[in-house]
């Protein structure tokens, strides 16, 4: 062991590593390292000491790892990597990790097991990556600037790759209901988090309050068609036009606000929405809410199994189809994947017009553009409408999908996901709004299996993401436009 | 002819402290009129005072451009700018730091382009008269940028420019917004003697070719008794002289407001050594 350690000083990484297992046995011990029994005489709390010596034991070594790659001794954390990569491999050959690794990993559901194995590995890669990147500074730093070069063009055959997937999966063979439902409600996220791009990454505009411009879309759409019976067609831009006037009329009076102070006042701007729709019985049918949503049709071809009673065809039997649920679920997957499609299109091409840089410089220095005449006023209240007005029509989607809606399904807590989503995207970043919608969104779905642990999972994975990339995951920009063309070395 | 800029008993209080106290003076068309005097002389907020940043509490700021008269007292901070034409840059660098150099002075040209695209709309459907618009703005950036020798650096973040560069750039982004007048807080500071030599070029070179109106606050003598056409002289708040660079020099006033009391009979040898009023010494 002392030949593993040599060249690094013992007292600094006694401390570093003791202070981890500090930290991580006062937070596992009361967290996992307790567990709740029944006993005949009433509920009793049993210790699971093993588990909380486990997770010492894996920060230790990951501690150990991440201080020695970091001194640039690599004997060690190699060492630890091989007797990881060891412990992974040798079960997943013989195919029977739970069983082999049952002493190893105690947990009860599988996945929590799996981010067990997962995690130390994960400290493994950073730790080599910070090593490398102190080892080599220039090289490392040049290799990036090359990096963003070619980087951006892997984002965008990626970018076209996943349209193409997200276009074909539907009717592949892996396109099941559970799959293609849970899609659309990342889909629903990733059109939030482009809307709210507008606002927060472009215009720098910390805004706490943007579900209540998701449920003024999709009141409005449930509203319309509950007092005038107009169709998801007609209503979808309107409800669109109804968030972005909210947007702008929330705007005049707050928008001289900055940083923290206007997110308060959208944070509370949220909750009035809120509160107003559950207290205005007679109109909005109070904390009730509001049912019997009529579904989006296909051009008039509404998805039902039965024939309309005033005659009509409906889109099973116009197409000489055997009805089946299926069909209206990958048309809400479409119709969503196009909403959002469109909020992509659109965010990228009004961030290389004179206003997107116009949000930009705003985020930069407000200053210096009133210094260039520019009306920061209507600039912030351009992006606060168009950000609104996206959540308006994913609000009426939403409302159209769910077929009942209530002032339960605009939480603060919404805001604050769509916020996360955002911000771990890389402010600014169109396809990392993807990745962390998939991530904070999707996982949580497929992950039901941990129950109450899921919450714990979601913040682990937000804290992760924020060590191992601060600016977020994809954090690259590229300026809206060149002088040179890319990539003849200036 | 009438003065392009016209500033009568400009008075700024804050609370009561008065840092500009009933300040008069007049700057021309194609001059470069500079403000000096000592550290909290009130250079600053006369030039807050006139780009609208703050409201004069008395005094009357006209200007008689080329895009009609304007009470600049009167006007909101952006239209200072937008409508009247008077531009500025700031004492402590504000550029869009993480923007490219041409973002920076495409940011500039806002206004036009705003139109230009329709507010957006022309622009989001990709129609040829915003593109053609589009051109023009790159192509007067260009300029600019070929004028202060960034165009190899024009993609470059503006934030990873060289201090003197960003002096350069944040001085060709104000140009960018067509101004009838310049005003420049403390342009030279920060620079070395190659830089400053440079800057004067600059200066002198818009001041001919644009015929436009450079007010400037500097610090730097080399570059004040260099190029300046008149001079402002401020202490306390208060102006304390006006006049020619030469003038200025042998105003036993400024002397005073700059070394104190004379004590001793030599003084105009420590003026011309401490001070380097002297441009001929550099």
């Amino acid at each position: 062991m002392t030949g593993l350690l040599a060249g690094l000083d013992g007292n600094r990484l006694l401390r570093h590593v003791l202070g981890a297992v500090l930290i991580t046995f006062l937070m596992t011990s009361l967290i996992v390292g307790l567990e709740l029994v029944a006993t005949q005489t009433g509920l009793s709390l049993r210790p699971r000491y093993h588990i909380v010596l486990y997770c010492v034991v894996v920060v230790a070594l990951g501690s150990t790892a991440v201080f020695a790659l970091a001194e640039r001794s690599w004997r060690l954390p190699m060492l630890v990597g091989v007797v990881i990569a060891a412990l992974l491999l040798v079960p997943l050959l013989t195919g029977n990790l739970a069983s082999d690794l049952a002493f190893l990993l105690p947990f009860p559901v599988a996945p929590l097991n799996w981010l067990a194995l997962l995690l130390p590995a994960f400290i493994l890669i950073r730790a080599a990556q910070l090593a490398y990147a102190s080892a080599r500074p220039p090289a490392a730093a040049a290799r990036r600037r090359e990096m963003t070069r070619t980087g951006k063009l892997v984002s965008l055959g990626l970018g076209l790759l996943l349209i193409l997937v997200a276009f074909a999966f539907p009717i592949s063979p892996w396109g099941s209901r559970q799959l293609v439902d849970i899609l659309t409600i990342v889909l629903i996220y990733i059109m939030l988090g482009w809307g709210l791009n507008i606002v927060v990454g472009l215009a720098g505009l910390l805004d706490l309050g943007y579900v209540a411009f998701y449920a003024v879309g999709a009141y409005s759409y449930a509203l319309l068609s509950e007092y005038f019976g107009w169709s998801f067609w007609v209503c979808l831009p309107l409800a669109g036009l109804f968030a972005a006037s909210f947007g702008i009329v929330l705007g005049f009076p707050v928008l001289r606000l900055r940083g923290d102070y206007l997110a308060i006042v959208t944070l509370g701007f949220g909750e009035i929405i809120r509160v107003v729709l559950i207290n205005w019985y007679e109109f909005t049918g109070g904390p009730d809410g509001i049912g019997g949503i009529p579904r989006p049709s296909f051009f008039g071809l509404p998805f039902q199994a039965n024939p309309p009673r005033d005659g009509g065809e409906t889109f099973a039997s116009f197409f000489g189809l055997s009805f089946d649920p299926y069909h209206r679920i990958a048309f809400l997957y479409y119709l969503i994947l196009v909403l959002a499609l469109f909020t992509n299109w659109f965010t990228i091409r009004i961030r290389k017009l004179p206003i997107g840089r116009a949000w930009e410089a705003l985020r930069e220095d407000e200053i210096a553009c009133r210094a260039l005449g520019l009306n920061p006023t209507n600039v912030k209240l351009a992006a606060f409408g168009i950000g609104a007005m996206f959540a308006g029509f994913a609000g009426s989607f939403f409302a159209a999908r769910q077929g009942f809606i209530s002032p339960e399904s605009f939480v603060f807590i919404e805001s604050a996901v769509i916020l996360a989503i955002v911000v771990l995207g890389g402010l600014g970043s169109q396809l990392g709004i993807v990745f962390s919608a998939a991530i904070l969104i999707g996982l949580p779905e497929f992950f039901r299996e941990l129950e109450d642990y899921r919450m714990l999972a979601f913040g682990l994975v937000m804290v992760l993401i924020m060590i191992w990339k601060p600016t977020g995951l994809v954090s690259h920009r590229d300026p809206t436009i060149r002088l040179h063309p890319r990539g003849d070395g200036r | 002819m009438t003065p392009l800029l016209t500033v009568e008993h400009l008075t700024m209080r804050f609370g009561g402290l008065v840092a500009v106290d009933d300040v008069s003076f007049t700057a021309e068309q194609s001059q470069i009129t500079s403000i000096i005097g000592p550290n909290g002389a009130g250079k600053t907020t006369m030039f807050n005072c006139l780009t609208g940043f703050y409201q004069p509490t008395t005094g009357q700021l006209t200007l008689a451009g080329e895009r009609g008269d304007f009470l600049l007292e009167r006007l909101d901070g952006h239209r200072i700018v937008r409508d009247a034409g008077v531009a500025r840059t700031f004492q402590n660098i504000r550029l869009f730091t993480g923007m490219s150099v041409l973002e920076n002075l495409m940011v500039a040209q806002h206004t036009e382009q705003m139109k230009a695209s329709g507010w957006s709309i022309k622009g989001l459907l990709g129609l040829p008269s915003y593109r053609r618009a589009e051109e023009e703005a790159v192509h007067l950036a260009r300029s600019w940028l070929d004028r202060i020798n960034l165009t190899e650096k024009a993609d470059w973040p503006a934030g990873a420019l060289a201090y003197g560069d960003q002096r350069r750039l944040e001085i060709a982004r104000a140009m960018c917004t067509k101004p009838v007048l310049l005003c420049l807080d403390e342009p030279a500071a920060g620079l070395n003697h190659t830089e400053s030599h440079e800057l004067n070029d600059l200066l002198r070179w818009i001041k001919e070719i644009h015929g436009i109106g450079i007010l400037l606050i500097e610090h730097d003598m080399s570059v004040v008794m260099g190029i300046s056409d008149k001079i402002v002289v401020l202490d306390y708040g208060k102006k304390i002289a006006e006049g020619t660079p030469a003038e200025i020099r042998d105003d036993p006033r400024v002397i005073k407001a700059y070394l104190g009391e004379p004590e001793e009979e030599d003084l105009p040898d420590i003026v011309a050594e401490d001070l380097d009023l002297d441009p001929g010494a550099r």
